[in-house]
């Protein structure tokens, strides 16, 4: 065991630290959560910055026109990223950690060349059109329907909880093309064009009041075979391909930036005589211990080639310990956690040191999804359960 | 950086699982249960001749040479087989080189307990003062109250033992005096052995909390009830879930701790090892309570050893002071 990084490592860092000490402060300002348009020229733009420095896809295989670092400089990445407070992925994230993965995995040569290249610039934007009315939990039950129609899919059906679907050019759509009742081996995995004739959608508000998500209705949308990703009916394992990628490193920004925020929420209760020092400290032990597990996961994915199924204990132990964290603020904030606006105060002001009223507001409210998205925590402790202790299936 | 055991690490791991099934095999370790000799001599000298005690002594010291990391992969080991005895304070010593009461430490000829001097209650009553092994012990180390160490002989301590200890495998005694003892190391020294109690009780924690987990899961797969094994029913799959999760965190965080002893450079090791006592202690009670309820009735009898883990994790975590005082430590630093 050993926590200290190569010389080609280091290296890699001192080069992408100065680079974002030099590229953070020329960024526009950031967008309001409500204004899309705005969301992605910014997102989109600090991608293009990160693709014209080299930095784009760094884990990416260099066939997909990524860098090929290995997982732990991609580690380092989403720290030194972090650390410098760098946009996040945003909307970019389908894109860049699902469909683009997914395609360099298991497309071919033509969709690779069409649509990997774009996502790296940061032109092309992405949505992940999987759960369904009837089948979340249960992906497999999905039900929207694809049909041939000589070289097209005559697509039928809705998905719902699609993010940033409003502003995305395409999505990542599963279809069922064999009959219902084949379940896992009836799926086909598609790239739809959001411009396709025949797509409806509508905003879903979230109950932090924000339309993070959407519903997509889909009246006989054309989408070219020629669109398919693997074969048909083989789109199941595909889609676990593309959920392996999501289990990486995905949410090791959120990990260190919680870190973060608990150093900042000590300080806010210091300077009130630390009543919250044991449940502050337990919660610093909780996230060091994460940090520790995210490191050895790494290492193990750096020796198979594999994100490993870590992963799943890893999201299962971090989106209920971000709860907490959420929890923390608005306790620490009392009665300044009553306004989902900026309020000037005391203890609760950013001129204690601390966060402002607001975002611990938002951090507490956004916290819920974590355990919903990405697959429940109760699947999580099915997966954990029955895959790493092998316990049988219900 | 890599967090995985390295090559020599697993073949470490796998002498001291075989010494453990060979010396420390459940069946053999229990017929000493309720005894005031827990410790056996032999078996103890075999986990010195092992290295377990002079893994982290210097070679030019007479000891294997290796890290923290290397014994926090032995101490998760012998945390795992609920290896009795006074393990982290023996390996402790025998990394206080210059105390003559020592010298056989490292090699297991000696057996040497710790204990920390207790400070008056706010009432002005004596807390009781309470040594696990004594009756093996050979020298002792003290915590004093400004945090610095003293060695004694065990050999004129005036102790009563107790009755009925929680761990039958922890005989325990009341000491009616502690003398002053030598002063041995400086400051420094008093620091690391907080930190070497804090990774290597937090190692054997993170051991037993992953042993707990392994022995309900086996039961789960093999009870059945309602025609099926009652591993397929959620609300215990999920149990053994929460508990392989809270057994992996707290191995990550020891791991991490030990490798930044190692290579304190790399972080906060007065932190690191803070919290991965706490989290692996808290880990190793709340694994063996849950691995109990797995078990149903089977659990609450004596027969199978569940409670001995869970007794043990209670005497290992009360090692540690208050679990609050460990996370304040944390908190400090954060
Ligand atoms: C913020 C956010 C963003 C999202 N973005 C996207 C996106 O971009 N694209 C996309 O396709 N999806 C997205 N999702 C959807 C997400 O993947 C689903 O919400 C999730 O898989 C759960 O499905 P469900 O909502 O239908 O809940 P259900 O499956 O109906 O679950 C309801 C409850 O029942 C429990 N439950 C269900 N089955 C079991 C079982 N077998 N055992 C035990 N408990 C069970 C669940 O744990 C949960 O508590 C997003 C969700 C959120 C919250």
């Amino acid at each position: 065991m050993d926590l200290r990084y190569t010389a080609a490592e280091e290296q890699f860092r001192t080069e992408l630290r100065a680079w974002l000490a030099e590229t953070l402060p020329t960024l526009p300002e950031k967008p309001d959560t409500g204004d899309w348009a705005g969301r992605r020229a910014y997102d989109t733009g600090f991608q293009r910055l990160l693709f014209d420095a080299g930095y784009a896809g760094v884990d990416w295989p260099k066939e997909g026109g990524g860098r090929g670092s290995s997982p732990v400089e991609q580690l380092v990445y989403v720290e030194e990223l972090e650390r410098a407070h760098a946009p996040y992925v945003g909307v970019n994230f389908v894109g860049l950690l699902h469909a683009g993965p997914t395609i360099v995995a298991e497309g071919t040569p033509e969709q690779r060349a069409r649509y990997l290249p774009p996502i790296l610039r940061g032109d092309d934007v992405w949505c992940q059109g999987f759960s369904e009315p009837d089948a979340g939990s249960d992906l497999a039950a999905l039900r929207t329907s694809a049909v041939r129609d000589g070289d097209d899919y005559i697509v039928n059906g809705s998905k719902i909880w699609t993010s940033h679907a409003e502003v995305a050019d395409f999505c990542e759509l599963l279809v069922r093309t064999g009959p219902a009742e084949t379940k896992h081996k009836g799926i086909s995995w598609l790239i739809m064009d959001m411009d396709a004739p025949g797509i409806e959608i509508r905003p879903l508000r979230t109950i932090a009041g924000a339309t993070e998500f959407a519903e997509l209705f889909f009246h006989d949308v054309r989408v070219p075979v020629a669109n398919r990703v693997g074969q048909e009916n083989d789109g199941w394992r595909v889609t676990m391909v593309t959920l392996s990628f999501e289990r990486g490193t995905a949410f090791v920004g959120e990990l260190l930036q919680s870190m973060e925020l608990l150093h900042s929420l000590r300080e806010v209760d210091d300077a009130d005589g630390s009543p919250n020092a044991d449940r502050i400290g337990h919660l610093g032990a909780e996230l060091d211990a994460l940090w520790a597990l995210t490191r050895r996961n790494v290492s193990e994915a750096a020796r198979t080639g594999v994100p490993g199924i870590g992963g799943s204990v890893f999201k299962l132990a971090f989106s209920e310990l971000r709860q907490r964290i959420g929890e923390l603020g608005m306790d620490l904030i009392g009665r300044g956690g009553l306004s989902w606006d900026e309020l000037d105060g005391p203890a609760w002001s950013r001129s204690a040191g601390g966060p402002g009223n607001a975002e611990l507001v938002d951090t507490w409210v956004n916290s819920f999804s974590r355990t919903i998205a990405a697959g429940t925590s109760q699947i999580q402790r099915n997966i954990v359960a029955e895959r790493i202790l092998g316990l049988p299936k219900g | 950086m890599d967090l995985e055991h390295s090559l020599d690490q697993d073949a470490l791991a796998g002498v001291v699982r075989a010494i453990v099934a060979g010396r420390f095999s459940m069946e053999r370790i229990r017929r000493r249960e309720g005894t005031p000799l827990v410790v056996d001599p032999d078996d103890w000298a075999a986990l010195g001749e092992a290295g377990v005690f002079s893994l982290t002594v210097a070679e030019d010291e007479g000891g294997v040479g290796l890290g923290m990391a290397d014994a926090a992969v032995v101490f998760e080991e012998l945390g795992r087989g609920l290896v009795p005895g006074p393990l982290v304070a023996s390996h402790l010593a025998a990394g206080l080189t210059d105390s003559p009461l020592f010298a056989g430490a490292a090699d297991g000829t000696t057996v040497v307990g710790a204990v920390t001097r207790p400070r008056m209650s706010d009432t002005g009553a004596r807390v009781p003062l309470i040594v696990e092994h004594l009756a093996s012990l050979d020298a002792m180390i003290v915590v004093g109250h400004d945090g610095l160490l003293s060695v004694l002989s065990t050999d004129d301590l005036e102790a009563e033992p107790i009755a009925h200890p929680l761990d039958p495998l922890t005989p325990l005694s009341v000491l009616t005096s502690l003398p002053e003892g030598d002063p041995v190391g400086d400051r420094d020294t008093a620091i690391r052995f907080t930190q070497g109690t804090h990774i290597l009780t937090g190692a054997l924690c993170a051991g037993m909390a992953a042993a707990t987990c392994s022995m309900a899961v086996d039961y789960a797969k093999e009870r059945q009830q309602f025609g099926r094994p009652i591993g397929s029913f959620q609300a215990v799959k999920h149990l053994c879930a929460d508990m392989l999760v809270r057994a992996e965190v707290a191995r990550a965080a020891v791991d991490v701790a030990a490798v930044t002893a190692d290579q304190p450079d790399t972080g906060d090791t007065v932190r690191a090892a803070a919290g991965a006592a706490l989290l692996a202690a808290e880990a190793a009670i709340a694994n063996a309570k849950t691995s109990i309820q797995v078990h149903g009735g089977m659990g609450f009898t004596w027969e199978v050893p569940v409670h001995l883990y869970l007794m043990r994790a209670r005497v290992l975590a009360s090692s540690l002071g208050p679990l609050g005082a460990l996370a304040r430590t944390v908190a400090a630093r954060y």
